[in-house]
């Protein structure tokens, strides 16, 4: 367990190293396109837009909170139990997140209830947590939470976006697609509720994202 | 790292999380149940057409339900706190030995009863309220909600759009007859008044609902029964 931050001056906050932690995981880190995990939660919570936004937002709590405290723990915790510790860390984090919203955004939590619960089983968080925030500073493992939160919520919410507006024709719960549009014979498609064109949306994020940047393919 | 360590390292994790999480959930029940009471009362309201603000529920609520009693499946009163009726525990029980909430509302000098009905739809439980008109057969207002339904597919049935086709629907026929109301695959005929749309794609959530109103209202039939005849 080396730290990688072994820096003998004191390191600007926001250096560059920092911030590519913060703005790798957008684009060519990405953990959905680039590395493909957490799929499954994006197959089941994307059919609307809000929900979506809530999982994003309680991921990145989560994740930014696991990342601290298995960084400050990261030279305590016994190696062979390190995956226990750390899955005890994000189900606290993850039932913490679920009481409090449940007493203060209840209608939020209404609509989450079991997502948030799978929350857990999001591979991103263990994923960073063993490959990063074990050998990694405090401040490092935080940016580095921040940032795949961000790039996990960013797909997330594009993919929301195109299955509410194709599959219901409503943004947020709101009709965007005119009356008059139906009237014409504009059917919504069910397809698009259904989990598999989840997959297929990301298939084409994925797609775009290779084509215009040719260092992904063959990467994973 | 000995495994003596290992075994305090992990013990001590086990406590430490075990004091944080329930101290959290000590806490935040307060909080927690109020919404979950202010929730049931916005409920039982929308069913008689008052949209109550989470603020003014509790007020709302004490003004507008003049009378929250519990019956047995005679239609006689029985001992009980309607609003604290558990219907999954009731449920379980043998219809005989079943408490009944009801709710009698009184909007601008009109009577409604408000029931509490609860069934299973595709992952777990639904549950709602359906509220009558004095006649007891034509239904004014139904409110439903689920634990776990598939968003876009079954949690439709949460919807106001689902739900707003059941007011003028009838539970009784001409002859008396308990009807119920079916949800139907497929759409119901228009000029059914006892059956309404189901939801595509979620078919199985919407015979949840056909089952729920079918196997909760029917437990009432001696109440409507009884509230008729006086």
């Amino acid at each position: 367990m080396s730290d990688t931050n072994n820096m003998p001056l004191k390191e600007p906050l926001f250096s560059a190293k920092n911030k590519k932690l913060l703005t790798d995981p957008l684009g060519k880190e990405n953990p959905i396109n680039v590395q493909v995990l957490g799929i499954c939660s994006v197959l089941a919570i994307t059919v609307q837009l809000k929900p979506s936004l809530v999982m994003a937002l309680s991921v990145l709590v989560v994740m930014g909170t696991a990342n601290v405290v298995i960084s400050l723990l990261r030279n305590t915790i016994p190696p062979r139990i390190r995956i226990i510790v750390q899955l005890t860390v994000i189900a606290s984090l993850v039932i913490l997140v679920d009481q409090v919203l449940r007493a203060f955004l209840y209608d939020v939590s209404r609509q989450l209830s079991v997502f948030v619960g799978l929350i857990i089983t999001n591979c991103i968080i263990m994923g960073r947590l063993e490959a990063f925030a074990m050998k990694s500073k405090p401040w490092p493992s935080f940016l580095d939470g921040i940032g795949n939160a961000v790039g996990y919520g960013w797909v997330l919410l594009a993919v929301a976006f195109f299955r509410e507006l194709f599959g219901s024709g409503t943004l947020m719960g709101y009709q965007v697609v005119p009356n008059i549009f139906y009237e014409y014979g504009y059917v919504n498609n069910g397809l698009m509720i259904l989990p598999p064109m989840a997959l297929i949306t990301i298939g084409i994020i994925i797609w775009v994202q290779r084509s215009r940047d040719k260092s992904l393919i063959d990467i994973s | 790292m000995t495994n003596r360590y290992i075994f305090l390292y992990a013990s001590g994790m086990v406590i430490l999380v075990a004091l944080i999480l329930s101290g959290a959930a000590t806490l935040l029940r307060p909080l927690q149940e109020r919404n979950m009471r202010i929730e049931k009362m916005q409920n039982i309201l929308s069913t008689i057409n008052i949209e109550a603000s989470k603020g003014e529920a509790e007020a709302m609520f004490d003004r507008y339900i003049t009378t929250a009693k519990v019956v047995n499946h005679l239609g006689e009163e029985i001992e009980g706190d309607a609003f604290e009726v558990d219907l999954q525990d009731e449920n379980r029980k043998e219809l005989s030995e079943r408490m009944l909430p009801v709710y009698i509302a009184d909007v601008d000098g009109n009577t409604y009863y408000v029931l509490p009905i609860r069934g299973n739809g595709l992952w777990g439980a639904i549950w709602g309220y359906v509220s009558l008109d004095s006649d007891m057969t034509t239904i004014v207002g139904a409110n439903f909600d689920h634990a776990s339904e598939t968003p876009g597919l079954g949690a439709e049935i949460a919807d106001d759009d689902f739900q707003d086709q059941f007011p003028g629907k009838r539970i009784f026929d001409e002859t008396g007859q308990f009807r119920s109301v079916r949800v139907v695959k497929g759409g119901a005929p228009p000029d059914d008044p006892h059956a309404v749309d189901g939801i595509s794609g979620g078919t199985i959530t919407s015979n949840g609902v056909t089952n729920m109103l079918q196997s909760g209202l029917s437990a009432y039939e001696s109440y409507f029964k009884k509230i008729n005849t006086l």
